[in-house]
């Protein structure tokens, strides 16, 4: 029993974060901040679920949950990725309409 | 020996290869053991390209309180940004940081910029090798020397002792 609460809680945990990451993706103002959204919460979202599956699993059987380890391992591995291809590209973007515009104002990204 | 380091130039590679295709595979049995030492051969000489120099751990103990360190970071800033995101938007004062880099290393440079993603307020936008900046985008800084300092500090300064360059 006192088993299950965890479990229960720590999916209640990781549903929130992820759920705070999406909410951040349609608040917040620009690419730039929206991308802390989902990158973000749902590095800690995803953990508390893979801790929710392992604890879960843990308790049937045994031996088991090291493929939860691997998954967060993965995960941890390709998020970063991915968020900084989708910012370099949105960074190449912005300074290409910047320079079409002749160094107007919008994007203030530094280093060019 | 000699020829144990030709079959596998990059031991640690192997052995994790190793270790994840049987934690992925459903039984693993004989044939899986095979696939996942083929796989660990095979794989990290077919990789070679990536890794033009391969950089060696100098002080795994170093790696492991840095993973602590970001493991907590983690939970910390995201508690922080899932508040900043809950509250007043209009608030949040985004930037772009500078982030001049120490380390020369592009694997660990990238970490670094993987670490920087990770946790949560910070996402690392462009690794400029050419000036040895790592551009950072901020979701919300008081302080962008402070900032920068403290991403040198807490990351940047213990990875270069894990890989000792």
């Amino acid at each position: 029993m006192p088993g299950e609460i965890l479990v229960s809680l720590l999916l209640l945990v990781g549903g929130g974060f992820t759920l705070l990451g999406s909410v951040g993706l349609a608040r917040l103002p620009d690419f730039f901040t929206r991308m802390h959204g989902p990158t973000k919460a749902t590095t800690l979202g995803v953990g508390a679920i893979v801790l929710a599956s392992l604890a879960h699993v843990g308790a049937r059987e045994d031996g088991a949950g090291l493929r939860e380890l691997a998954i967060t391992l993965f995960l941890f591995i390709t998020a970063p990725v991915t968020a900084h291809l989708l910012s370099k590209a949105a960074l190449a973007e912005a300074r290409r309409r910047d320079a079409a515009q002749g160094a107007g104002a919008g994007a203030p990204p530094p280093g060019e | 020996m000699k020829t144990l380091r030709r079959l596998l130039p990059q031991p640690v590679m192997s052995l994790l290869i190793f270790g994840l295709w049987l934690i992925l595979a459903e039984a693993p049995g004989r044939g899986q053991v095979l696939i996942a030492l083929a796989l660990a051969i095979g794989l990290p000489p077919a990789t070679r390209a990536f890794w033009p120099d391969p950089p060696r751990l100098r002080a795994p103990g170093a790696g492991l309180r840095l993973l602590a360190v970001v493991l907590a970071d983690i939970v910390v800033a995201n508690i922080e940004v899932a508040r900043r995101v809950a509250g007043p938007v209009a608030r949040l004062r985004p930037a772009f940081l500078e982030v001049p880099l120490a380390i020369a290393d592009p694997f660990v440079a990238t970490i670094l910029g993987s670490i920087v993603s990770l946790t949560p307020g910070t996402v690392s936008v462009e690794i400029d090798r050419g000036r040895g900046v790592l551009l950072v985008h901020a979701l919300h800084v008081e302080d962008p020397a402070a900032a920068v300092a403290r991403i040198k500090a807490r990351y940047e300064a213990p990875l270069k002792e894990v890989f000792g360059c």
